[in-house]
């Protein structure tokens, strides 16, 4: 892609909107369409356009492998992290209302913490399922990190 | 207490993502083991709470059902739910040893990851009632089974996974489809709603092809005959104790799901009244119970063998919930448990044996009784349980379900089950023929006894094949009273 000079130009371009519009979807979800996961697929399809354009081993230095296995369990752990916060409050499993002194505000609070999870897995589960694709000759994570 | 009812789901939930991020090493396995034994414990306290109390009702989020998420227990899901973790507290302990020596050590914490996972789905499966939720928890174990199977370290394990994953998918997806159907008559997702809406509807011919949907999908991933194809491979080439946990629990929960829809959310009077499903289930069963066991007669791997006689099992499970009485039920709920425990023993035996010989062909296992003992007697006893000989926890199901087929008068089908059996002594006599009456191969003889590590698990479903033969009152009350539920019209 070095020579696509358009190409460059206009990703660097339109990127930062890409992934400004996915965090759009991801903390409006509440009030308007939109949620984790769909906010972690604009935001995953940002980064694979920028592997597409400027290729796997920029791609890898701006998001390591090793980063997305972590980003992976890490979005799951906070879903269920605020699940058992709400059970060591005193309510059901999930149950958002026990978050704050109202209802209200604890059902936003919850609402916007387990989608930033979910947003988070997908982002980058979607993110290491492209590598995966795009780096199919390549054997593994540490094969990659040494040559 | 009651906040265990979700926990035990999350539990192993949690686990999953925190061995991804563990290094590799005895790490995961530390933490799967811990899980799979508190949520043994917890499944222990909620059976004797549900026995005690009766149904156990559990809204996600508080959102009050039908809205909301429900987990539902009564005595036929806590039951499941206790085979489930029984199975796997038993399995994960012999899983360090076998799986460090079946696949390759950087994708150890994954296997863990994956587990933890399929265990979570099952359990999930069992405890939900809801049946888009049962939808969702099937599709986690099955996709988690589907890359556990393809880890085995025979490359065949790959085609067979593929194999699972197409036929597994379309089961699910045919589940998926009958649910909508559902939904677009009822408007509602949760079981006992539904249940109470169906009999209004019921001559629609939406919810008719609901209805046929959910069986077809649902018997697809029960791995009911002539819908197992996918089953024989994908329990030859997986790692020894994917086969040994998915023969013992996967099967097991999809069984506990078509009986959930049949007699909870349609209700007897439709499935086996309206329609003639009792005729088809018993009909496709009879064949199934012929077929595969003959077919498992000529396998030449072990692993194979054990594979065909499960679609027979399942087989004689459906036979006796495709009675309808309670009679029937409680055979094929004991049943249904009994196997968990032959099919966990004799896999995880031949578990031990592929780790001292790395392979499970028949040919190869010829004289192993001599270098491994211990194994091959427990196997032997996993074995005799099979094929339901008295004083095993496999007699006392087959007992029952040929009391259940005499009670209604059916004696071909006692006659069948009998026939059954007669089979599963041939192939399960030539396994223990070749093991301990040929000699063993020509040249130097380097085979040891598997390590206490290995052996500990074995023998503790070996002993529960016996305990369960004998002291038969706790297991057959708990089915009795589940299948009792069951035809009460619901929890």
């Amino acid at each position: 892609m070095q020579h696509h000079l358009i190409l460059r130009v206009v990703t660097r371009f339109v990127l930062p909107f890409i992934l400004l519009f996915a965090l759009y979807v991801q903390f409006h979800g509440d009030f308007g369409p939109g949620g984790g996961f769909q906010a972690g697929v604009i935001f995953a399809a940002g980064m694979i356009l920028y592997t597409l354009v400027f290729g796997l081993d920029n791609a890898t230095r701006v998001v390591p492998p090793s980063a997305l296995r972590v980003l992976m369990a890490s979005g799951v752990l906070l879903y269920l992290a605020v699940g058992f916060a709400t059970v060591l409050l005193g309510g059901n499993f999930l149950s958002y209302d026990t978050l704050a002194e109202n209802a209200k505000d604890g059902q936003h609070y919850g609402i916007l913490l387990v989608e930033l999870g979910v947003g988070i897995t997908v982002t980058s589960t979607m993110i290491a399922i492209f590598y995966v694709f795009v780096g199919r000759n390549l054997p593994s994570d540490d094969t990659r990190a040494g040559s | 207490m009651d906040q265990i009812l979700a926990l035990i789901v999350v539990l192993p939930l949690l686990a999953a993502p925190l061995c991804l991020l563990l290094p590799n090493g005895r790490a995961p396995w530390v933490v799967a083991t811990a899980t799979t034994w508190l949520v043994f414990c917890g499944a222990c306290l909620l059976l004797n709470d549900v026995l005690a109390n009766g149904t156990q009702s559990y809204a996600l989020g508080d959102w009050p059902p039908p809205i909301g998420i429900e987990y539902r227990l009564d005595a036929l899901n806590a039951l499941v739910v206790f085979i489930v973790s029984l199975i796997a507290a038993v399995v994960t302990p012999f899983a360090g040893r076998s799986i460090a020596s079946e696949i390759s050590a950087k994708q150890i914490n994954l296997f863990y990851v994956l587990y933890l996972l399929c265990f979570a789905g099952l359990l999930g499966m069992a405890m939900t009632g809801d049946v888009f939720n049962l939808f969702v928890f099937l599709e986690i174990s099955s996709l988690s089974t589907y890359v556990l199977i393809s880890l085995g370290r025979d490359r065949r394990a790959l085609t067979a996974a593929y194999q699972y994953l197409m036929m597994g998918t379309i089961g699910a997806t045919f589940f998926l489809i009958g649910i909508g159907l559902l939904y677009a008559t009822t408007g509602t997702l949760n079981m006992a709603d539904l249940a109470q809406r169906l009999p209004e509807v019921e001559q629609q011919r939406t919810v008719l092809s609901g209805f046929a949907f959910i069986v077809a999908g649902l018997g697809l991933k029960a791995a009911v005959f002539p819908v197992h194809l996918w089953l024989p491979n994908a329990y030859t080439f997986a790692p020894s104790v994917v086969s040994a946990f998915i023969a013992a629990t996967a099967t097991k929960v999809a069984v506990y799901a078509l009986v959930r829809v049949l007699f909870t959310v349609f209700g007897v009077n439709y499935s086996f009244g309206a329609l003639p499903l009792q005729f088809v289930l018993l009909t496709l069963s009879v064949i199934g119970v012929f077929a595969t066991s003959l077919l498992a007669i000529r396998q030449n791997d072990a692993k194979k063998l054990l594979a065909y006689s499960s679609v027979a099992q399942v087989g004689y499970m459906i036979i006796g919930v495709a009675m309808g009485t309670v009679l029937g039920i409680t055979g094929g709920l004991t049943h249904l448990f009994n196997h968990a425990l032959m099919k966990g023993c004799l896999f995880l035996a031949l578990g031990a044996v592929m780790y001292r010989l790395g392979s499970t062909g028949v040919t190869a296992m010829r004289g192993i009784g001599y270098s491994m003992p211990w194994t091959m007697s427990a196997f032997v006893i996993g074995g005799l349980s099979l094929i339901g000989v008295p004083l095993t926890a496999g007699f006392i199901s087959k007992w029952l379900i040929v009391q259940a087929a005499l009670e209604l008068g059916w004696w071909w089908l006692a006659i069948v089950v009998l026939g059954g059996s007669l089979i599963a002594v041939i192939y399960i006599w030539r396994l223990v023929e070749t093991a301990w009456f040929r000699a063993p191969d020509a040249g130097p003889n380097q085979l040891k006894e598997a390590p206490l590590s290995l052996l500990i698990p074995i023998w503790i479903l070996a002993l529960a094949n016996i305990w369960f033969g004998v002291d038969t009152r706790w297991s057959l009350s708990v089915a009795e009273q589940a299948a009792t539920t069951l035809l009460g019209g619901g929890p």
